[in-house]
This record gives structure tokens, C-alpha cells and sequence, in this order.
């Protein structure tokens, strides 16, 4: 059964518009004028139970918008929405206690009160018995390490263990499905791969399901095995990490460091009829650019034989470069066969 | 074996758990209501010596009106019903009501829609409406023990002030003083939520507070305005909160009039009940957190 399921989901936000001068103001005053903005344009995605999908996009791509439809914040416009077997906005007090929902801007923990007193009320309000949380949260205080934390205050907390914190209060009444938006976002390198970690246990040992929306590449890839691409409220691309980076990434570097002099002219001749391109910075140090379709080891292996190598790199492109690209094409189709359609041409891959 | 007790506890197929809903869990969430009235009685607690200076600056108030109304009175017998001795009683009653029954849930609630906190609110199993009601009531706990109480010491040293000897009227007064929290409460809950409708609220919130006080009867009891105003006001809801209660307990209205004034207090309570569900639930479908 799908924990999540997103048929032609639509949402419009009215906004005022403000004109402009004091005429403008004057006018506003007495007939209001609203633009339409639609921040989520009809998009369909089914998550499977126990899957952890990330969810990622520019900056006002909709992926909030979207976490707060799915969470019965946000009522859409139209469309069809199941979480858990709920319609999120029809029952959504019966719908919030079975999911778990940690926004990393926002705190969830209530600022003058303790931390234990927190999940203490939180307890209530999600109605968990005693012996139900006391297991838990042993669970969750030993596995984040947070024994020290439970008496102060949340204000006094750092953002590092005001995170941790935050998500033992997402998840103290078991959910089945958890929403992450963006619960990384200013924790240093340690917090941030304790929480991946973590995450990834709780999807392993309890099944939980997870959707997060994050600007960190990492989090996708040592998370996820699933991303969904949003670009002005439409997905561009729905599908597992290492296709994205098969279609995306057109190929490898591989770093050469030599231990005497060898020149470009040399390395050239070496790989004579393979499609590979060399630069040097100077004697020592070279790099050559294999497309994916060559072996990398054919290569190596032209090369190793016949110089002295002392260091050899092979660098992929990585994640965020694709991205990045896809972001600036806003299009998930790669842009050498998006331009064979348009001209009716085969692209000869060579 | 602690990873394994762990799967065994938890379905992974877990949506298809549905949350019980027994008589157990219902009480669950009661508690959690009766928490935050504790926890914010206990925040406030925290916070008291802030509130120190508010001690004074209604004992001012009363004072500035009772000087006002008693070279207002000069010789003269009765004003509007009042004779200045009940005068005096009322003006330091009705302030002290005040001291109690007064909350910034408006602005709490329209800070909440403003800044997007609102999101929240709304991923938690209870009704955000009714949490505010009990944070509120925390708060009116606190301005009763830790503010009205001394506060009226302090008016009855200064002051002429008569109080009633009889319980049952102080009894009719504290249920009649609690009516007059919730009607206020609901007041500023309208007023809150229409941050929901309008981008900002800071206007009607100020308004709001004029009028309260103004048509409450706090500044000028009701039966002194001209005869046309004091009808309208006898419709609008704002009486309920200051004017009948202290007409009450400064011995005005008597009998089967008590009776009559507690009627009109909960018929208020009910009829707010019916803008505060429909703003709730319009809100919801127009609903628009800001900051993403």
C-alpha cells in the first residue's frame, strides 16, 4: 500500500497587489486588486511504504507548499491527496497523529519550558500511554545521546541539539510517515550526519517512511533512494539518484600526478583514437576527460604502462553540478536530446 | 535484540493503524489542555516582577477616577443611578476585573498567523483555538492570585470601597467575573483570527481595545451615556464584560436581576461561540503561511 499518494495536486494562493504611489494606495483601499499565484501545478507522485524520497527544487519551486498540503496544513485548490490513509485536510486531528513533522526553520518545542516538559505535554497532546513513551523516548535519549539536554530550557539550547531534540518530539508517538522540511539547514557536519544516520535507522528498523525537502545534496545521497525535482510547481524529475547522475553527469576527470616530466604531445599519442581530451597544467600533473561510454580501465590502462605515475584521481561529477545545471535549464531532459527533438536530428554519440 | 524488540513493536505497515480513540486517550488530551494552563501560570510565575508595576498602575487608575468622578459628584446625590459611594466601588471593581480577565491572545494569535507558526499549531492533534482559550486561562489564573487580589488590597486601603458582606454575592461575582474572561477571551480571539483575512491586524487590535474598554463600561458606566447610545450598547456583547457584573456586586441590581445578568453573560458566551467556528474553518481554506 502507498503511504503517500498525489493525484493532480493544485494550489493557488490569492495575493494582493499593491499598487503603486499614494493614488495607488488610495485606490487600494477601496477595491483591492489579487493576482493568482499558483505555487503547485497539478503534480501526481505516489510514495511506497517505507521508501525515503527527497524532495528537492529552487527556492519557491513548491516544495513547501507541497510538505504543507501533505501535512493538512494547507487545504488545496484541487486535486486528489491520501497520506496514510487520511485526506490530511478532512480529518486532519486524526491525520497529525499518525505522522511525525519536523520543519527545520520552526521551532516545535515550547520555548520557556524544559525540554522533558515538552515531550511531556507532547505525550498528551498525541495521547501516547506511559509505558508506550517512557519506551520510546528511552529509545530515541540514548540513540541521539541527549541524557544531558532533558532538564534545560529549549532556549538555551544550540540549534545542533535544539534539532535533535526536535525530532525526538516528531517521532515520540511512532508515526508512520515522517515529513523533514529541510531539517538540516544550519547544523555543522557532525549534527548533520548524525541526523542522517539516525534517519536512517528509524527507516530500516520501523519502517517509517520519509519525505525531506533539503538544499543539501548530501542529505539526498546518503539518504535517499528516490528524488523528486520540482521547478516552478511542476516536476521535472521523479526517479532514483543514479539515473539522474547517469543522464546528467556526461562523464569522468581522472587526475594524473607523474613522478618525471611528460608532455601533453605524449599523452596524446598514448590514447590515440580514444575519445578522451588532456590538459596539463605543467609537466607533472595532467587530466584527461573520458566520456561515459569509455572504459575509464582502458584508458588507465594505456597510460600505466608506459609512465611514471605517482598518483592517480578519478573525480565523477558530482551531485550538486548536476543540479545546478538543471536548475539553470529548468528541465530534467538532457539538453542534447531536448535538442535532437527540436531539430528532427540523430545525435550521433561518438 | 533492542533492534529487534523494536520492529516487532512497531508494524512496519503502519498506515494502516488508525489512533484509538478510547476513553483513556480522551483523557490523555485533557491533561495536555489542563497543561497548558499550568505551564503558562507557571511562566507567568516566572515572569512575575513585570507585573509588579502593572499593580500600581491600576491602583493609579483607580485612583485618577475616583478623584474624577468625585469632583464630578461634588454635592450632588446620584448620578445615572450611581450614588458616588457606589460610584467609588464600581470604578475600583470594575478595574480590578480588569486586571483579571485582560490577555493579549490577539496578538498572540495574529503574531502567530503573521510570522508562520501557525504551521505548527496546525500539525498537532488538538484544536489551536481552544489551546489559546487555556493559555489564557493560565494567564487569568495567574492576574487573579498574583494581580487583582492585591491589587484590591491595596484599592481598599486607599479608597472608600464598600464590598459586599454577604457571600452569595461574592460567589454570583466569581462566576460572573469568569464569564467575563471568557467573553473577552472570545472577543480577542474574533479579533486574532481575523489576521487570517486581513495582511494586517494591528489596527483592529488597537480599536478593538478602545472600544472594549470604552463600551465595557469601564471608563464611564452605561447607564450614563445618552439614552439612544446606552440602548445600543445594551445589544452589543462589551456590556457583559465590565458594566453587568459590577452593577451586580455594587448592589445595584439585586433579586431576580442577578439571574437575569448571569442569562445575558452565557447567552453572549454561546452566540461568540458561532463567529469563532466559522472564522476557524473559513480560515482554514484560506489559509497562507508566510515565509514559504
Amino acid at each position: 500500500m502507498a503511504a503517500i499518494q498525489v493525484q493532480d495536486l493544485r494550489k493557488t494562493f490569492k495575493v494582493q497587489k499593491n499598487r503603486e504611489g499614494l493614488k495607488g494606495a488610495f485606490a487600494d483601499l477601496f477595491k483591492r486588486e489579487y493576482t493568482e499565484v499558483t505555487a503547485v501545478k497539478d503534480i501526481s507522485f505516489t510514495i511506497p511504504e517505507g521508501e525515503i524520497c527527497g524532495y528537492i527544487g529552487e527556492n519557491g519551486a513548491g516544495k513547501s507548499t507541497t510538505i504543507k498540503m501533505l501535512t493538512g496544513i494547507l487545504v488545496p485548490t484541487s486535486g486528489v491527496l491520501s497520506v496514510g490513509g487520511y485526506v490530511p485536510y478532512e480529518e486532519r486531528e486524526k491525520f497529525v497523529r499518525n505522522i511525525g513533522v519536523v520543519f527545520g526553520q520552526r521551532s516545535q518545542l515550547w520555548w520557556d519550558i524544559g525540554v522533558i516538559e515538552s515531550f511531556q505535554l507532547l505525550r498528551k497532546v498525541y495521547r501516547v500511554s506511559e509505558a508506550d513513551y517512557k519506551k520510546r523516548l528511552d529509545e530515541l535519549v540514548e540513540r541521539l545521546a541527549l541524557q544531558e539536554l532533558l532538564n534545560r530550557p529549549v532556549r538555551k539550547l544550540s540549534l545542533g541539539q535544539r534539532m535533535r531534540c526536535e525530532l525526538v518530539a516528531a517521532l515520540l508517538h511512532n508515526p508512520s510517515i515522517l515529513f523533514l522540511d529541510e531539517p538540516t539547514i544550519g547544523l555543522d557536519i557532525v549534527v548533520k550526519s548524525e541526523i542522517r544516520d539516525f534517519l536512517k535507522d528509524m527507516n530500516r528498523e520501523h519502517g517509517t517512511t520519509i519525505l525531506l525537502t533539503t538544499h543539501d545534496l548530501q542529505d539526498i545521497e546518503a539518504l535517499c533512494s528516490r528524488v523528486i525535482m520540482l521547478d516552478d510547481g511542476r516536476i521535472i524529475y521523479d526517479g532514483g539518484l543514479e539515473e539522474l547522475k547517469q543522464r546528467w553527469g556526461t562523464g569522468r576527470e581522472v587526475l594524473f600526478q607523474f613522478g618525471s616530466a611528460t608532455k601533453l604531445g605524449q599523452l596524446n599519442h598514448w590514447t590515440d583514437g580514444m575519445p578522451v581530451t588532456w590538459s596539463a597544467e605543467n609537466d607533472l600533473n595532467a587530466k584527461a576527460w573520458i566520456p561515459l561510454d569509455l572504459n575509464v580501465s582502458d584508458v588507465l590502462g594505456r597510460v600505466v604502462g608506459q609512465a611514471d605515475i605517482t598518483d592517480i584521481k578519478i573525480i565523477e561529477t558530482n551531485t550538486d553540478d548536476i543540479v545546478r545545471s538543471i536548475y539553470q535549464s529548468g528541465s530534467a531532459e538532457k539538453p542534447e536530446e531536448a535538442r535532437a527533438e527540436q531539430d528532427g536530428k540523430e545525435v550521433v554519440h561518438v | 535484540m533492542s533492534k529487534m524488540l523494536g520492529v516487532a513493536a512497531s508494524s512496519p505497515g503502519g498506515s494502516t493503524r488508525r489512533p484509538d480513540s478510547g476513553g483513556n486517550s480522551r483523557k490523555l488530551l485533557l491533561g495536555a489542555y489542563f497543561d497548558f494552563i499550568r505551564i503558562r501560570f507557571l511562566t507567568m510565575l516566572a515572569y512575575r516582577v513585570n507585573y509588579y508595576s502593572g499593580i500600581l498602575i491600576y491602583t493609579l487608575n483607580i485612583g485618577v477616577n475616583y478623584f474624577t468622578w468625585k469632583a464630578i459628584y461634588g454635592d450632588g446625590q446620584a448620578l445615572g443611578g450611581f450614588t458616588a459611594a457606589q460610584m467609588t466601588t464600581y470604578v475600583a471593581v470594575s478595574w480590578m476585573a480588569r486586571a483579571f480577565y485582560f490577555n493579549n491572545l490577539d496578538r498572540e494569535i495574529s503574531t502567530d498567523i503573521r510570522d508562520g507558526s501557525i504551521a505548527i499549531q496546525f500539525i498537532r492533534p488538538y484544536n489551536y483555538v481552544l489551546v489559546k482559550m487555556m493559555q489564557g486561562l493560565g494567564e487569568g489564573l495567574f492576574r487573579f492570585m498574583l494581580f487583582m487580589i492585591p491589587g484590591m488590597a491595596i484599592a481598599m486601603l486607599l479608597f472608600p470601597v464598600n464590598l459586599p458582606t454577604e457571600p452569595s454575592a461574592w460567589i454570583g461575582f466569581l462566576v460572573m467575573l469568569f464569564f467575563s474572561f471568557l467573553i473577552n477571551s472570545q472577543i480577542n480571539v474574533i479579533t486574532g483570527l481575523l489576521a487570517f483575512f486581513v495582511e494586517n491586524n494591528e489596527g483592529m487590535m488597537r480599536m478593538k481595545r478602545v472600544v472594549v474598554d470604552l463600551f465595557s463600561g469601564l471608563i464611564v458606566p452605561i447607564s450614563l451615556f445618552p439614552g439612544w447610545m446606552s440602548s445600543v450598547l445594551e445589544v452589543l456583547p462589551f456590556q457583559a464584560i465590565t458594566y453587568l457584573p459590577g452593577s451586580v456586586f455594587t448592589g445595584r441590581v439585586q433579586g431576580v436581576g442577578i439571574w437575569n445578568v448571569l442569562g445575558i453573560q452565557v447567552l453572549w458566551f454561546l452566540l461568540l461561540l458561532i463567529p469563532i467556528v466559522w472564522l476557524y474553518h473559513a480560515a482554514r481554506k484560506r489559509l497562507f503561511v508566510q515565509g514559504g
